[in-house]
């Protein structure tokens, strides 16, 4: 079925040199931050975890919206998301390896990252984190490949795929809720230390992940040759709504509990991300950039003539896809640091290597999704096209 | 269609040889001389006790799991005295045992290294004696 | 206090055993090494107490000492920074006790802060590869051959008492104690209550250092060691001891 992956058009091929040159210039810096050190991103001593980890955290909420898919067709017999589910765990499968890259361009060490294996340590949310990331990795690489093999021939998945996916829904809830423990269980880290970090870190995947796929669903249908069919796109935006009410809803209320309780180690956090903090207002114009697409979103998802037009429904997906990436890609890592546990206010700026690395990461997701999905429409396109010629 | 594919098929076939076979052929006709141990040297001479930790075979083999088990022993339990095979005893310490004697490390360490190809990472951190900025 | 005297003889009794057993178990020992059990000083919990109406103003002979001793290198900039002792502003070391009435004198005070050994530490507790971890006398030790970098540690510590080294430490070092190693890049790294110094029977460099004898160094746990008896007897607080991490570093006020 690779094969499939080499035949394309003008486009596709111009699409994956771009991607192919973002991700070159890319390693290009990541061999100089190799050389150099950490030192040549913007992070600190007091900020020391920066876009790398939050476009980990990102990312892990795409890969868990998978279950959004996988849940309404498997469990509940949902037929309209047959056709994109495949789709759906390919975008997990891209997300997570983006996620390892992420993970690894981070590290101070990276020659010596088997010694999370050589040395595991149960103590360590990271150590659980890695088990179900790879774990989460392998079963939809699996799943997805089988279910498309056997769509190709156009015979039932094998009995064995059935445990697996049903395997895969708790599993995808578990991937975001251990990437959340790795935050909520820190002492001295007050805007990490809250019990809703796991939900909310679910509902704003939920909400993103099938934006995303959404928006991808349109590009299919306008250049792919593939139409996910009205209904799977409608129910899709219709699950973005809910979780995007959901999220919001969450934000609020960590928002109550900071500033009505008072307690200063809680609410400056949130002072600093929503109002600056003695002068220091980096994020500020950022989060209410999210706070305003968010709210705007929602308005636009949850009536239904709006939702219903194509154009529309791409631009509100958008929305919620940059406000979400800018909550939780940018203001939640950052945020943790930000004022210090000695108090002092360290801002964060990414360097240019940084941002270069990120996209390059960016990048190298996107091409290994592109071959899937170009892999997945090209079979699509043969069944129709064999079923075309049977009829006549 | 069909002899297209058997043409990719070749080309891919014959990428992976040339790719696996590379340093064979790249090496070709380059040879890198063993280093010549000397035991007599002026620096070896000069010194009293001309035993290491253990007898030389054994080191010559095992010094980098000796190492190894050092590091461990002495950061991690706390176990600092190494006693040898005759009972004598020593410090397990890098710069303070072993380089104590083996003090030229380019001479001593680097040249087989090199030959071999090992890329040791201990001096990134612990410090030649001789070396030392003032 | 009111240890009856058959307690006290008891204790004192087995604390001068523990001083004299080594010597007799391992007297070979004694003669060829350095490093002998029985010149070592040895704990069942390690802790410090500060007392920092002691310092003078703008004195920073603890630091330089115990960064000398340790290789720590000099940036020169906060953002990669590296530190093991350093002082802080009373606001910034007890903000829960910071008020506006505050005197002047404790409210002006710097103070030294440093890792606390905390008896239950995030940081090891976070740790994926066992780099950071806590030994039987209670040091919270690095090892630095494992560290991957993560910086996990850095996160978990509510103190902000590790330091990452983002660059080369090496050519920052004013002067090399080749006694001690210097660090690689990419590894994180902190105060280690100088263990290395404490098998040779020497005690903490920032304690040998202090001429005015505002740093004790001792064993928590031995009710008539200098560190226990001042303890007990000068009111004094901890650095966020409501996390629960019961840290070992006591501040007297």
């Amino acid at each position: 079925m690779l094969e499939k992956a080499l035949k394309g058009g003008r486009g596709y091929w111009v699409w994956i040199a771009f991607l192919l040159i973002v991700a070159a210039t890319g390693f290009f810096f990541y061999l100089r931050q190799l050389d150099y050190g950490l030192g040549i991103t913007g992070m600190s001593r007091d900020v020391s975890w920066g876009l790398y980890i939050a476009q980990f955290t990102f990312l892990v909420g795409v890969a868990a919206s998978a279950v959004m898919l996988v849940l309404p067709y498997y469990l509940h017999d949902y037929k309209a998301f047959g056709k994109i589910t495949v789709l759906g765990e390919f975008l997990a499968v891209s997300a997570v390896i983006m996620c390892v890259l992420f993970i690894f361009v981070d590290l101070g060490q990276p020659s010596r990252v088997m010694n999370v294996l050589l040395h595991p340590s149960p103590t360590s949310i990271l150590f659980w984190d890695m088990i179900v990331l790879s774990g989460y990795l392998v079963i939809n690489i699996f799943t997805g490949w089988v279910i498309l093999s056997c769509n190709r021939k156009e015979i039932p998945p094998p009995g064995w795929v059935k445990p697996l996916i049903y395997l895969s829904i708790p599993w995808a809830v578990s991937i975001h809720t251990v990437t959340a423990f790795i935050y909520a269980g820190l002492p001295g880290r007050s805007f990490w230390l809250t019990a809703i970090m796991a939900p909310r870190f679910l509902a704003s995947a939920f909400a993103s992940g099938p934006a995303l796929l959404i928006i991808f669903c349109l590009i299919l249908k306008r250049y792919g040759r593939f139409d996910a069919g009205e209904k799977a796109i409608q129910a899709l935006s219709k699950i973005v709504a809910y979780a995007l009410a959901t999220s919001i809803f969450f934000v609020l209320v960590e928002l109550f509990t900071a500033f009505y309780s008072q307690i200063p180690e809680h609410a400056r956090h949130f002072q600093y991300l929503f109002a600056g903090l003695e002068g220091h207002h980096n994020l500020v114009p950022w989060m209410w950039t999210s706070a305003g697409l968010a709210f705007t979103a929602l308005a636009m998802l949850i009536v239904p003539q709006i939702r219903r037009r194509e154009g529309w429904l791409a631009v509100a997906c958008t929305a919620v896809f940059v406000s979400l990436w800018i909550e939780k890609g940018l203001g939640l890592v950052i945020t943790g640091f930000i004022p210090s546990p000695l108090d002092a206010i360290t801002e964060y700026h990414p360097t240019g290597t940084e941002i270069a690395i990120t996209l390059g990461v960016w990048a190298i997701g996107l091409m290994i999704l592109t071959l899937f999905y170009k892999i997945f429409i090209s079979v699509q396109n043969d069944i129709e096209g064999t079923r075309f010629k049977n009829n006549n | 269609m069909n002899k297209n594919k058997w043409g990719f098929i070749i080309l891919g076939l014959a990428i992976f040889v040339i790719g696996i076979t590379f340093p064979f052929w790249y090496g070709k006709g380059k040879s890198t001389p063993p280093p010549l141990l000397s035991l007599d040297t002026p620096a070896i001479t000069a010194l009293t006790e001309k035993r290491c930790v253990e007898d030389t075979a054994f080191m010559r083999a095992n010094h980098m799991k000796l190492l190894d088990a050092w590091r461990d022993e002495a950061v991690r339990e706390g176990h600092r005295l190494y006693t040898a095979k005759n009972g004598r005893t020593f410090e397990k310490s890098l710069t303070g045992t072993c380089l104590q004697c083996h003090s030229n490390k380019e001479q001593f360490c680097d040249r087989c290294h090199n030959y071999v190809g090992a890329k040791p990472s201990c001096f990134n951190c612990h410090i030649i004696p001789g070396e030392v900025k003032q | 206090m009111t240890t009856n005297r058959r307690e006290f003889l008891k204790i004192a009794g087995a604390s001068a055993l523990t001083l004299v057993a080594p010597a007799i178990l391992c007297p070979a020992w004694a003669k060829e090494n350095v490093i002998t059990p029985s010149r070592a000083l040895t704990a069942q919990r390690w802790g410090m107490a500060v007392d920092p109406s002691k310092c003078r103003a703008d004195c920073t002979d603890c630091i330089t000492a115990c960064h000398a001793v340790h290789n720590v290198p000099n940036f020169g900039n906060p953002k990669d920074e590296i530190k093991w002792i350093w002082t802080e502003p009373f606001a910034s070391v007890f903000p829960a006790e910071d008020h506006t009435y505050q005197g002047q004198s404790l409210q002006k005070l710097r103070m030294p802060v440093l890792c606390n050994h905390c008896t239950n530490p995030p940081c090891v507790r976070v740790c994926p590869t066992k780099a950071t971890f806590q030994r039987p006398d209670g040091i919270v030790m690095m090892d630095y051959h494992r560290c991957i970098g993560c910086r996990l540690c850095m996160a978990a510590c509510p103190y902000g008492a590790r330091s990452m080294n983002y660059r080369e430490p090496r050519p920052f070092i004013a002067k090399i104690n080749p006694d001690f190693p210097t660090r690689t890049k990419g590894v994180v790294e902190k105060c280690n209550f100088c263990e290395e110094r404490l098998v040779k029977g020497l005690l903490p460099a920032c304690v040998e250092a202090c001429k005015e004898k505002a740093l004790v160094f001792g064993d928590m746990e031995n009710t008539r060691s200098a560190i226990r008896r001042l303890i007990e007897s000068r009111f004094n607080l901890r650095r966020r001891a409501n996390l629960g991490t019961n840290p070992q570093i006591y501040y007297i006020l």
